[in-house]
């Protein structure tokens, strides 16, 4: 018992001293810990498997979380503090992608599909509107189908 | 001519698989640094054996050097440890140690146990070196050149393969 | 022993797998009744051995049968049985195990409800199936094997990862292979329908009962998937539009658009090929993403770890399978044929319109997720493309799809009028309107995308009671019990499954309009307030599990303004003893109207400890509408069409006529 308890202490321990101002602020200001929030919600945890700054525990991301509450207080903007995070951590720290040269397609295809889309539906609507329904569709079918699965 | 649209998923298909046999051969969890090609972040730090002494890159101005992010909590930095201590010994070029997020005491006592490459260690405590580099991942070392340009980023423990394909050919290059 | 049994019984089937794609798919081709006849026993065959195969796994786990890699790697002999049971299907090899016998099973009970289908239609369907049975046997003994051994026999296993040591996590599996392997049934029809080169109204309604069962085990896994991620991960999130988790909902769109598809074909005749493409995408994507989980080829928490010569097998069965039906699309559709014409307002053009949307959004997900990879195969930067891009494409695209879903179910075939349209919704139309306009304010705050969640919610809500009322108001029977019943299952399904969706709706909008957070440092003493109620922390003590030791925090939950402790929560930071792995476990009080979540983060000196606390208001309708959503689909397989002799009968009157023709 007493050697797990230690193992224990000694998981929590090493991970405790790499995080001085761990886990966030005794006193927190609702302000900058929103503005926080939103921020982080954006960024992404390098070490970890695919998480936001925000929901990660590990040691770099509560780090980040820190500098992110230092610079608002300092009266950084938004857009700077990402900036900072792109000029160290290139553009795959955000996890909503800018719009640049190598992103246009990925933010203007969902438009280009809805447009498709919707012409795709004009055609066929023109198409079928002056289309005769189905032979075979005999009056007494309908009533028998009618009956088997209601109206 | 209706029916060549039945076609168009076929070669849709054909397409995303073409980019699924490229991703095959890459690594989604490799970062490319930022840093290449600009100039290394400027910072000033104690050193890590005297704390009255200062250390940043700009004493470096004038050679080539490596900057190694180490910390005696890293077990994959042991893992790299020996071929640095090689290195260090052949003389090729200055290692300038960067001891992350760590115990003064405990980095010392680690160099001493397992030998110290460095010409000298900054000691960053609280990582704010480490976040400007980049750093997500120790250990990890930078190339730079006598401009203070960084040129070079090994993520993880430098392998002999990245040391004898990369690295070396790299640091002569820049030296000449 | 036993290992080697399951090893040689997973040989066997690869080898009547092999041969219950070629016999019946000759048969079927050449017309030769004995050889489509060996259908339903080969198939038979194959399931008892992939089955034997799976029952040899799960007894050298229960058995902790340590010279057994696969057992040795994913368990231990402190694990509880239930987990022992549960990490047969927790690793890699194991879970394609899983997902074979499921195939088999699929096939199995293909073959014993199929008996009213054409013989060459049922000997194709089987034959099909046979040939991804084959792709997955063959996989699993080349690259996968579950059963290989470790000479000499270890004396103590690693762990199942503690993350997976949960009931929810127990069954998710299961229930999403359910939905990823049942599309297959739907595949198979779509291919024999294409070699067939003909497609009517008795194929759709053939295939309808397999898509909707297949769906609504995909809506439990996926939904169960989220659930859990909710209370074990620790940070109250519930889908991360991780690669993984939109590699399952990707299917499920298909599927979504498929059985509304499938409605039209049986109904109308129409949209045939495009139901037959639906049906290849929505098998294809599953295929997709057990691909992308599988080969490393994107990063996600999910992911398996990965070996290149896995990913190279997956693409090629990947490329044999879609890019084989696809190009039989492409060489057979046209021969399909078209369907019948309607009017620009009708239930056809609506479900055409619920379609389009459904496939855009599901083309947009997919190329979210998939493009850092085309970017770094081209070598054009390495980017991340996260919740905020999906959320801001989703939720736009999904918006009108809901809107128009409450008026198909009241629009007629053929051709609707719009007054009498409005005349049944305008009801419905003002009582959401007002809603979305008023209740944000009622909760604290108006937003826009609160207001629209609301709108879309509470008009589903609306428009399916006022479709109820009419419906039963207009029945001829004499009680209402009677006029309940009267009304056909497939009815009452869709009506739930809508309904479904709405409460869905709500759940998020509800949620990610209104909770609450605090992340601090607390000292035994310290309190907060969040959502109305008052936390204590009062210090933590240890306890010990089966398999762990935990710090559990202390918290006393007041609600605000009141002396009486309402709840004690209790949240956990274990260290399973196996492998010293440590896992939050969140405390969570599940409430009607919104759940209280506490989980301890990190320990800080001097006794302090990191603590988030939420406020998550209506998250479990979240999941409740979920689980409606397939309520709905199991209560419409219920329907008597798939079940009475007439219906039966005249099934088969149509397949002689096929025959005959």
């Amino acid at each position: 018992m007493r050697t797990l308890l230690a193992i224990l202490a000694l998981a929590f321990a090493s991970a405790a001293f790499a995080q001085s101002g761990a886990a966030g602020p005794a006193n927190p200001d609702p302000m900058v810990e929103q503005r926080m929030k939103v921020l982080a919600e954006e960024l992404r945890c390098l070490v970890c498997q695919n998480q936001t700054i925000a929901d990660s525990n590990a040691s770099l991301a509560i780090d980040l979380r820190n500098q992110i509450r230092g610079q608002i207080t300092a009266g950084r903007s938004d857009g700077e503090i990402r900036d900072y995070m792109v000029q160290r951590y290139g553009d795959f720290v955000l996890y909503k992608p800018p719009f640049q040269v190598n992103t246009i397609a990925l933010w203007v295809a969902p438009l280009a599909l809805l447009v498709t889309g919707v012409i795709v539906f004009l055609i066929v609507v023109r198409r079928r509107r002056a289309q005769p329904p189905l032979p075979g569709a005999s009056p007494r079918r309908a009533e028998i189908e009618k009956l088997l699965d209601g109206p | 001519m209706r029916s060549l649209k039945f076609i168009v998923p076929f070669v849709l298909f054909l397409v995303l698989a073409a980019f699924f046999a490229v991703g095959l051969q890459r690594d989604p969890r490799e970062i490319p640094s930022p840093f290449i090609d600009k100039p290394a972040p400027p910072f000033k730090l104690q050193q890590l054996h005297d704390a009255a002494k200062p250390f940043a890159p700009e004493d470096m101005k004038g050679r080539v050097w490596m900057l190694n992010v180490w910390a005696s909590w890293c077990v994959s930095c042991r893992v790299e440890h020996p071929l640095l201590v090689e290195m260090s010994k052949r003389n090729i070029v200055p290692i300038v140690g960067l001891n992350y997020k760590d115990q003064r005491e405990a980095g010392v006592q680690w160099l001493t146990r397992f030998g110290n490459p460095y010409v000298l260690s900054a000691y960053d405590l609280d990582g704010r070196v480490g976040i400007d580099y980049g750093v997500y991942g120790v250990p990890e070392t930078f190339v730079i050149d006598k401009q203070g340009v960084v040129r070079y980023k090994q993520i993880g423990p430098i392998t002999p393969e990245a040391l004898e394909k990369k690295i070396l050919p790299l640091l002569k290059k820049l030296q000449a | 022993m036993i290992p080697e049994l399951g090893h040689f019984a997973l040989v066997i089937a690869l080898a009547l797998a092999l041969a219950q794609t070629v016999l019946p798919l000759i048969g079927a081709a050449t017309h030769r009744r004995t050889l489509m006849a060996t259908a339903r026993p080969i198939a038979t065959g194959q399931f008892l051995f992939v089955a034997l195969a799976f029952a040899a796994l799960a007894t050298s786990f229960v058995t902790s049968d340590f010279s057994v890699v696969n057992v040795a790697t994913n368990s231990n002999t402190r694990l509880p049985t239930a987990y022992k049971f549960a990490a047969t299907w927790g690793s890699h090899e194991g879970s394609m195990l899983l997902w074979t016998l499921m195939l088999a099973s699929w096939t199995l009970a293909v073959a014993a409800f199929s008996r009213h289908l054409p013989d060459r239609l049922s000997a194709r369907v089987i034959g099909v199936m046979g040939f991804v049975s084959a792709g997955f046997l063959l996989f699993m003994l080349l690259t996968s094997n579950p059963f290989a051994r470790h000479v000499p026999a270890l004396d103590e296993g690693r762990d199942l990862n503690p993350l997976l040591q949960d009931p929810g996590m127990v069954i998710h599996p299961p229930m999403l292979y359910m939905g990823y392997v049942g599309f297959s049934v739907a595949f198979s029809f779509a291919i024999a329908a294409l070699l067939e080169g003909r497609l009517d109204a008795a194929w759709a309604r053939w295939s309808r009962p397999w898509t909707t069962a297949a769906w609504s085990f995909l809506t439990i896994g996926i939904a169960l998937g989220s659930w859990w991620a909710y209370y074990e991960l620790g940070w109250g999130g519930w889908w991360f539009w991780d690669p993984v988790e939109n590699a399952s909902f990707m299917p499920w769109l298909a599927g979504t658009a498929l059985i509304h598809s499938l409605a039209v074909t049986e109904k109308r005749g129409t949209f045939r090929s495009w139901t037959v493409l639906l049906a290849i995408a929505a098998f294809s994507l599953s295929l997709v993403g057990t691909f992308l989980v599988r080969s490393g080829v994107l990063t996600s928490v999910h992911a398996f770890a990965t070996d290149p010569a896995r990913g190279i097998f997956i693409l090629i069965f990947l490329v044999i399978v879609i890019g084989g039906s696809l190009a039989l699309f492409a060489w057979r559709a046209p021969r399909v044929g078209l369907g019948g014409g309607f009017a620009p307002v009708s239930r056809e053009s609506l479900l055409l319109a619920n379609n389009i949307l459904l496939a855009v959004a599901l083309a947009a997900v997919m190329l979210g997720t998939l493009y850092p990879l085309f970017l770094d195969a081209l070598g054009a930067g390495k980017i991340s493309v996260g919740p905020p891009y999906f959320e801001a494409v989703f939720a736009p695209l999904m918006a009108p799809a809901v809107f128009l879903m409450a008026i198909g179910p009241v629009a007629s075939w053929k051709r609707a009028e719009l007054p009498a349209l409005w005349t049944r919704l305008k009801w419905a139309f003002g009582v959401a309107v007002a809603a979305a306009v008023i209740l944000p304010f009622v909760f604290g705050r108006w937003s826009p995308w609160v207001a629209l969640g609301l709108l879309l919610s509470i008009w589903v809500i609306g428009a399916s009671v006022a479709q109820v009322r009419a419906r039963i108001a207009g029945a001829a029977q004499p009680t209402l019990g009677a006029k309940i019943a009267a009304q056909p299952a497939h009815w009452w399904g869709m009506v739930v499954a809508h309904l479904g969706i709405a409460i869905f709706i709500l759940g998020v909008t509800m949620v990610k309009g209104y909770e609450t957070e605090r992340d601090i440092r607390m000292v035994p003493g310290d309190k907060t307030t969040v959502g109305g109620f008052e936390f204590t922390f009062k210090g933590t003590k240890d306890v010990q599990g089966p398999n762990y030791i935990a710090v559990q925090g202390q918290f006393e939950v007041r609600r605000e303004g009141s002396p009486d402790v309402v709840r004690i929560m209790q949240p956990e930071k274990r260290a399973y003893s196996a492998e010293g792995q440590t896992m939050t476990e969140a405390a969570i009080a599940t409430r009607l109207l919104g759940d209280l979540y506490v989980s301890l983060g990190e320990p800080v000196s001097d006794g302090a400890w990191g603590v988030r606390v939420y406020h998550k208001p209506f998250v479990d309708w979240i999941w409740g509408g979920c689980f409606l959503m397939a309520l709905g689909g199991f209560v419409a397989l219920g329907d008597r069409r798939y079940r009475s002799r007439l219906a039966a009968r005249n099934a088969a009157a149509s397949g002689l006529a096929a025959k005959a023709a």
